[in-house]
C-alpha cells in the first residue's frame, strides 16, 4: 500500500495553512515517520490519509485511489488508527475494545474476540487483561491495547499519532522495541507522527522532516538525515551528537579487530584479565583490577563499540562471541580512523553528485 | 386510641383508596419520567452539537422551572383544551419539569465525554449514528442518570400537588386529611408513602445506573 500526497493542501476556515501543497510517496510495507516542531502540520497531513480531515486541494492516494473517492467509514476500516492516551472506549472491556473493528464489518462477536485475546498476547499483555476496562490498566498496557484495537481487522496500513509520547522513557523503550518486532513479522504500511527525533530515528525507514507552515524540509532515511541534513532547519532539528548518532546505522561486522592473545593483552600498561575466555577487568600495573565497562558483539553497531571505547579505562572496545569470550579489541584510534574514512567516503559521494542531501 | 390504631382502622375501611392512590401516583409521576427521558436526548444532542441551539435552550429550560408548579397546572388547561380534572395536565406538567431537567444533564452529559475517544471511534469507522448509540450515549449514562434521579424523586413529590386542583395521587390523602380537620391518619399515610415510593424508585435508578454502567465504578476506584 503506497499512501502518495499530491500538492495536498489543507487551509482551515479560519486561515491557518496547516500543510502546505505537500508532495510526498510513503512507501509500502515500512515505518515512515512524520516528524517535526509543534503546530507544523503532521496531524493534519496524518489524518487527511483516512479522511478524518479532507484537503482543501490536491489530492491522498492509496495505492492509486483517490481517497475522497471511497466512503469514508469503509476506508478507514482498512486504516488502523492509533492515538495518544490510547483512546480506548472506557465503557466496554479490553477485549471489547480489541473486537471493535471486525464487529464494526460483521464478523460475529464471539469469533471477533477470539481473536482479540490471541491478538492482546500478541502485544504483550495477557487473555486474562482482556476482561478489566481500560481503566484498570497501566497507561504502557492501555498503548499496547490501542495497537492491538488498530491491528484487529489486519489492515494493511497502520495510522500512529504520538503513540509513545504520554509514557514514561522506560516503556516508551519497550514500546518502540515491540512495535519494530511486530513490524518484522506483520510489515504493514505504517506512519507514525511524533515530535521526538531520537523517536523517528529510531523507528523510520524512512523520517519526513516538517517546518513551520507545513513545509516538508527533508524526506530520507534517518541515516541520510543524520549524515547530510538538507538545510538548517533540519540540521537545527536534528540536533547536536548527530555525528556520533549516526553511528548507530554502521555495523561493528567491517571494524578491524586486534585478536587477543592466549599469553596475555596489554593496551596502554593494562592487562586485561580474563577467566575461562571471559573478560573480567583490567589489571593496572599497580594490581588494581579495573572494569571492563562492558563488551560488544559483531552484531552491535559503531556507536556502541565508540561509545565502549570512550569508557573503557584502557581506551579499548572489547568484541567477544556468542558464548561471551573475548575474541579482540578495537581501539579507540582505530574506531576514529573508521569513521573519518566513512565520512570521507560519503561527503565524496555527494560532491561527485552535485547534490546537496 | 393510640394514633397508631386510627392508622391501621384507616387503612381497613380505606384499603382500596390507598392502594388506587399510590398507583395513580407511580402512574402521574413515572410516565412523564419516560417521556422527557426519550425527548431529551435528541435535545441534549442538538445542544452540545449545534453551537445556535445551546443558549435559546437552556434559557428556556431555567425559566421553566421558575414557573410555580400550581399556576401551571391551572393554565393547562386552557392551553391544551382538557378539563381541569383530566390528569393529562398532570402528566404534561411534570414532563415539562422533567425535560427542562433532563435536557440540561443529557447536554452536559454529553459535553463531558473526551473528545479523543469519539475522535477514536469516527477513525475506527463508525458512522454517526452509530457511534452515537454505541459510544456517546454510554458515556453520558454516569451524568444523564445522575439527573433522571433528581426528576423521578422531585416528581414523586410533585405529584402530590395535584390533589388541589382535584387530581388523584397520594396528595389526595393529604386534602382529605384537611378536610377532617386536620385528621392524622390519611395525611401520616400519604407521607410515608411518598416518601417510600421516592425511596424505592430512587433505589431502583440507582441499580440500574450499576447495571448499565459497570465502567464507571471501576474507573473511580
Ligand atoms: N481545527 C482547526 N482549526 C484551525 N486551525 C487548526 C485546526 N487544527 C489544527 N490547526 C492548526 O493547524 C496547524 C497544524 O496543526 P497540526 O495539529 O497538524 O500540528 P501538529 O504538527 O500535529 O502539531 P503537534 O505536534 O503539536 O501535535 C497548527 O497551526 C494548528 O493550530
Ligand atoms: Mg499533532
Amino acid at each position: 500500500m503506497v499512501i502518495r500526497f499530491e500538492s495536498t493542501t489543507k487551509q482551515y476556515p479560519d486561515g491557518t495553512v496547516a500543510v502546505d501543497a505537500l508532495d510526498l510517496t510513503v512507501p509500502s510495507g515500512a515505518i515512515t515517520v512524520f516528524v517535526g516542531p509543534s503546530g507544523c502540520g503532521k496531524t493534519t497531513s496524518l489524518r487527511m490519509i483516512n479522511r478524518m480531515i479532507d484537503p482543501t486541494s490536491g489530492r491522498v492516494l492509496i495505492d492509486d485511489v483517490d481517497v475522497a473517492s471511497e466512503r469514508p467509514a469503509r476506508l478507514r476500516r482498512r486504516i488502523g488508527y492509533v492515538i495518544q492516551h490510547a483512546g480506548l472506549f472506557p465503557h466496554r472491556t479490553v477485549v471489547d475494545n480489541v473486537a471493535t473493528v471486525p464487529v464494526l464489518s460483521g464478523t460475529p462477536r464471539k469469533e471477533a474476540r477470539t481473536r482479540a485475546y490471541e491478538l492482546l498476547e500478541r502485544v504483550g499483555l495477557t487473555a486474562a487483561m482482556g476482561d478489566r476496562y481500560p481503566a484498570q490498566l497501566s497507561g504502557g498496557q492501555q498503548q499496547r491495547v490501542g495497537v492491538a484495537r488498530a491491528l484487529a481487522a489486519d489492515p494493511p496500513v497502520l495510522l500512529m499519532d504520538e503513540p509513545f509520547s504520554a509514557v514514561d522513557p522506560v516503556v516508551r523503550h519497550d514500546l518502540q522495541a515491540e512495535l519494530l518486532r511486530l513490524q518484522g513479522e506483520l510489515g504493514k504500511t505504517i506512519v507514525l507522527v511524533t515530535h521526538d527525533i531520537d523517536e523517528a530515528i529510531v523507528l523510520g525507514d524512512h523520517v519526513a522532516v516538517f517546518a513551520e507552515g507545513g513545509r516538508l524540509a527533508q524526506f530520507a532515511p534517518p541515516e541520510e538525515l543524520l549524515a547530510s541534513p538538507a538545510d538548517a532547519f533540519v540540521a537545527g532539528f536534528v540536533g547536536r551528537d548527530r555525528g556520533y548518532r549516526g553511528l548507530s546505522f554502521a555495523t561493528a561486522a567491517d571494524l578491524p579487530v586486534e585478536p587477543v592473545t592466549a599469553e596475555g593483552t596489554v593496551v596502554e600498561g593494562l592487562a586485561l584479565v580474563l577467566d575461562d575466555g571471559r573478560p573480567t577487568g583490567w589489571r593496572d600495573p599497580d594490581g588494581r583490577l579495573l572494569p571492563t565497562e562492558g563488551t560488544h558483539t559483531a552484531d552491535d553497531s559503531l556507536r556502541v563499540v565508540a561509545d565502549l571505547a570512550l569508557l573503557s579505562p584502557a581506551g579499548a572496545a572489547i568484541r567477544v562471541d556468542a558464548a561471551g569470550r573475548a575474541v579482540g579489541l578495537v581501539r579507540q584510534t582505530t574506531v576514529a580512523d573508521v569513521v573519518r574514512q566513512r565520512q570521507r567516503s560519503r561527503l565524496a559521494v555527494g560532491a561527485v553528485g552535485g547534490s546537496a542531501g | 386510641m393510640t394514633l397508631w390504631h386510627q392508622v391501621l382502622d384507616y387503612l381497613s375501611v380505606n384499603g382500596e383508596d390507598v392502594r388506587s392512590a399510590v398507583l395513580q401516583h407511580l402512574y402521574l409521576a413515572l410516565v412523564p419520567v419516560v417521556v422527557a427521558f426519550v425527548l431529551s436526548l435528541p435535545l441534549g444532542w442538538a445542544v452540545v452539537s449545534y453551537g445556535w441551539v445551546r443558549h435559546p435552550l437552556l434559557t428556556l429550560t431555567s425559566v421553566v422551572y421558575t414557573i410555580p408548579s400550581l399556576a401551571l397546572l391551572l393554565l393547562l388547561p386552557g392551553l391544551l383544551g382538557t378539563s381541569i380534572l383530566d390528569p393529562f395536565n398532570v402528566l404534561v406538567a411534570l414532563t415539562v419539569y422533567s425535560l427542562a431537567l433532563l435536557v440540561r444533564s443529557t447536554a452536559d452529559g454529553l459535553a463531558a465525554i473526551d473528545a479523543s475517544v469519539v475522535q477514536a471511534a469516527t477513525a475506527m469507522g463508525y458512522r454517526p449514528l452509530r457511534r452515537w448509540f454505541a459510544v456517546d450515549l454510554p458515556l453520558s449514562l454516569p451524568v444523564v442518570l445522575a439527573g433522571l434521579r433528581v426528576a423521578v424523586v422531585s416528581n414523586v413529590s410533585m405529584v402530590s400537588i395535584a390533589a388541589l386542583v382535584g387530581i388523584g395521587g397520594l396528595g389526595q390523602l393529604f386534602t382529605r386529611g384537611f378536610q377532617l380537620g386536620f385528621y392524622m391518619p390519611p395525611i401520616l399515610i400519604g407521607l410515608v408513602l411518598s416518601v417510600a415510593i421516592a425511596l424505592v424508585l430512587d433505589a431502583l435508578v440507582v441499580i440500574a445506573q450499576r447495571f448499565v454502567t459497570p465502567w464507571a465504578r471501576v474507573a473511580a476506584r
